[in-house]
């Protein structure tokens, strides 16, 4: 069954908030992973497992540096279901 | 019947299903033997996950090996999983980026001794927590990147990797009496996550498959892995302070 693109963003938030610690209000959309959430290359890659697990989808390491923003994951991902 | 049918063992090292460490467990469950895996820090959420990829979901245990609260612990968080060890597989490695990458000549001795702590002494770190549950007959193993040689980039992580073999020929001499094995996999350049942190690594890769006789796939894990498999089982009984190459042939070429 695909998740909704809500059910995505809501989703990956919580993987990201989880991650970083930062509230699940900041991380909104637009925002940047390495510029604005200051996320690194293991936290990257820990949320990128995450979210394929989650939304059992596969996020190739190739497309990871694509993904600059949250809302570019989300994209990424609603594209990627089946 | 598997090669590795009712074996115990602890694997340190996997991160990624990119990592060497990824596919020795993935293979020693395919071939019978039960594993457990070790991470910490920020890295244990993501071996947590990983684990979860496994043909069998491997519990995941604690160990920084510069921690010597975590290689204290180390025996009895084992044998939460499995009552003894029948092998360890060695698959740690850090330098900080100011020893690797070209840098060798301005790097700094605290920056060093860090790889050479993690990269090297962790071997006999680890070896040491792990005695208690040992049996007559167990195998460790542990990843090298041939360190004859002064590579492009590898820097100070070639220096801890002579230490690391130097470490693997002292722990056989000690633990050979005790029926332990000590062995190393020689592999050539493959893109895990940890080479690709090493900025350069490509200058490694250079050439590596044409001078190959066999070529080699820098993307497969593979054939490192088997060997690991292969030294973890009974079928290298009388082996201990051995180098396996798993280069393609590379080692053996003149040009």
């Amino acid at each position: 069954m695909a998740y909704t693109e809500q059910e995505i963003l809501a989703g990956l938030v919580e993987i990201v908030s989880e991650e970083t610690g930062l509230p699940a209000d900041s991380v909104l959309p637009e925002k940047s992973f390495t510029d604005d959430l200051d996320i690194d290359s293991l936290s990257m890659m820990t949320i990128v497992t995450l979210a394929e697990e989650k939304f059992d989808v596969r996020i190739p390491d190739d497309e990871v540096k694509n993904l600059a923003t949250v809302g570019d994951a989300v994209s990424f991902i609603v594209g990627a279901q089946g | 019947m598997g090669l590795l049918d009712g074996k115990k063992l602890l694997v340190t090292g996997v991160l990624t299903e990119g990592s060497i460490a990824f596919h020795v467990a993935r293979l020693a469950q395919d071939q019978g033997a039960e594993v457990v895996l070790t991470s910490f820090g920020r890295q244990m959420r993501l071996t947590q996950a990983i684990a979860r990829r496994l043909p069998v979901e491997a519990p995941v245990v604690q160990l920084d090996v510069t921690s010597d609260d975590d290689l204290d612990a180390l025996a009895d968080a084992v044998r939460a999983h499995v009552d003894h060890l029948d092998g360890v597989v060695h698959s740690i490695g850090f330098a900080p980026q100011s020893v690797l990458g070209g840098n060798f000549l301005s790097a700094q001795w605290p920056d060093v001794a860090t790889a050479l702590e993690i990269s090297a002494y962790s071997l006999k770190s680890l070896a040491v927590a792990s005695r208690p549950l040992l049996v007559r007959g167990s195998s460790i193993v542990g990843l090298t990147f041939d360190a004859r040689y002064a590579w492009p980039v590898y820097d100070w992580m070639g220096v801890a990797k002579a230490a690391f073999e130097a470490t693997a020929r002292y722990l056989a001499r000690d633990l050979g009496p005790e029926g332990v094995r000590v062995n190393l996999v020689s592999a050539g350049p493959i893109r895990t996550t940890a080479a690709k942190s090493i900025p350069g690594f490509e200058e490694i890769e250079g050439g590596w498959s044409d001078r190959s006789p066999l070529g080699w796939d820098m993307t497969d894990a593979e054939p490192a892995a088997r060997a690991v498999a292969a030294l973890l089982s009974d079928w290298f009984p009388a082996t201990t302070g051995e180098i396996v190459h798993v280069d393609g042939g590379v080692h053996a070429m003149g040009l």
